[in-house]
């Protein structure tokens, strides 16, 4: 039999649905900054850039969903937790879109910069960080704790590589003052890459929130180096 | 994870400590001609504060609240099981006064049903039928209940005038001030805005949060939306049975019983 909420379950339906679309995007975006820095591909971090405005315009579109659901459908218990952790997620999202973009312009920046030494730590950092996110996001899907897990041990994983970044970029600029502009700049880029991260595990606090009803931080938000 | 533990380790039906109940509520059954309406119900609900009956029609809900003042007593086929303590006190033994206790515990009922006379006489007729003759004490009565039930300022120097001349919204809080003129302890309510437009049923429900300080009050509601903004505690009742009962932003966040669920999402059926 047909739920007596089967219009309000489409919608809803149809905002998880634009939330991965959303998830996907920016991790791609992400994946594609890290790689344009790498490779010094100029195109590749001009377009990352330009997907800012379609990252904005998701977020919006996701964010005028859940008010209208809000006005519309007076949600409660599990109905309302989702509306509630899309609007927050959508947020995080919308943040990781933008940490992309300063790592590309980060890497527009560097692109005529002989490099200090190859990156190999921060491209680590990538990779897991886009674990990360598309762990959120499959925990979203799936509501597997695993996953939540899963996204929580990268995190610490994520920090440690930060830490070493910084530590090797500190010894670099002492050793070679040269070096200072491009250090710092890779300094930063870890930094963005470790906000990412830290998005990420909002994520997971949401969707475990989601599942759960209660709200707990799963990891520091902020890491100490 | 383990927050489901900790969810699932609330109680459904969750006991308020006893220094804070206005009623207790052990094993209470309900049979009307031998048919269960309600089993098994124990709770303790909290004084000075508004509790919410929530559930589907047939549920048992308003044959819970018809027990609180034994209005069940009226009809000759039911049958109560069970025991309810008002302050400690058991209200269905057989030596409590059914109109006495009605008088500590009003009701206000689905469609305002003012009597066919002046508004004075409305809110007088409760306290001269308890043998108050005094007209300056009735005066009194009538202004102080009508302030209380934030009427007074519409009808003041109408008195005299039919109670049934006033809106529906006027109407129901006159009834409110009729409880209220008796000086009861608690305000039994069904259905108490049901009838009314969406101004008139905020009015009411703003009174409702301004009787707390002095009332204990148990609402039957359909509207659950009402329930989630004026009631500190809610009960959902299914099929004569107390599934779940707790602080109100517990049932319409994160209920723990998969009915609850159900209901308060409107996904039942």
């Amino acid at each position: 039999m047909q739920s007596p909420r089967h219009t309000f379950d489409t919608q809803l339906h149809a905002l998880e649905q634009r939330l991965l679309r959303m998830g996907s995007f920016v991790e791609e975006m992400l994946e594609d900054s890290v790689k344009a820095l790498v490779d010094k591909d100029v195109s590749l971090a001009e377009e990352v850039i330009r997907r800012d405005d379609v990252a904005d315009e998701l977020d919006l579109d996701i964010e005028t969903s859940c008010m209208h659901m809000l006005a519309l459908q007076q949600p409660l218990s599990k109905d309302l937790r989702v509306i509630g952790t899309a609007l927050k997620i959508t947020t995080d999202l919308e943040r990781i879109g933008d940490y992309s973009v300063d790592i590309a312009k980060t890497a527009l920046e560097l692109v005529s910069e002989p490099v200090i030494k190859p990156l190999v730590r921060i491209p680590q950092m990538a990779q897991a960080t886009a674990r990360m996110v598309r762990g959120a996001l499959e925990a979203f899907v799936s509501r597997d704790p695993d996953k939540i897990e899963e996204v929580v041990r990268l995190d610490d994983e994520v920090d440690e590589l930060n830490r070493q970044v910084w530590n090797m970029m500190i010894q670099e600029m002492q050793e070679n003052p040269s070096t200072v502009s491009r250090a710092a700049h890779l300094i930063l880029v870890a930094r963005y890459l470790e906000r990412i991260a830290d998005h990420a595990v909002n994520v997971a606090e949401r969707v475990q929130y989601m599942e759960t009803g209660v709200l707990r931080q799963l990891a520091s938000s902020h890491q100490m180096l | 994870m383990p927050e489901q533990a900790s969810l699932a380790s609330r109680s459904a039906t969750l006991m308020l400590p006893l220094e804070n109940s206005k009623f207790e509520i052990r094993g209470l059954g309900v049979e009307y001609d031998g048919e269960s309406a309600l089993r098994d119900v124990t709770i303790n609900l909290p004084k000075q504060q508004i509790t919410a009956l929530i559930g589907p029609s047939g549920c048992g809900k308003s044959t819970f609240l018809r027990c609180l003042n034994r209005m069940n007593d009226l009809i000759p086929s039911a049958r109560m099981l069970g025991d309810i303590f008002m302050d400690g006190n058991s209200i269905l033994s057989s030596n409590v006064d059914p109109v006495e206790l009605r008088k500590r515990v009003g009701m206000v009922f689905q469609r305002p049903n003012p009597f066919p006379m002046t508004i004075f006489d409305n809110i007088a007729y409760g306290p001269r039928r308890h043998g108050v003759r005094s007209h300056s004490m009735l005066e009194q009565i009538v202004e102080e209940t009508l302030k209380k039930s934030a009427l007074w300022d519409e009808v003041k120097d109408k008195m005299r005038q039919p109670a049934l001349d006033l809106s529906g919204g006027q109407q129901q809080r006159l009834c409110i001030a009729r409880a209220l003129a008796v000086q009861p302890d608690v305000l039994l309510m069904d259905e108490p805005s049901s009838a009314l437009d969406p101004i008139s049923t905020f009015k009411i429900e703003e009174l409702m949060l301004e009787l707390k300080e002095y009332y204990t009050i148990i609402i039957v509601t359909h509207n659950m939306y009402q329930a989630s903004r004026v009631a500190d505690y809610t009960g959902f009742f299914l099929l004569g049975e107390l599934v779940e009962f707790g602080p109100t932003v517990e049932i319409f966040e994160r209920p723990i019983d998969s009915r609850t669920d159900d209901y308060v999402r409107g996904r039942f059926g």
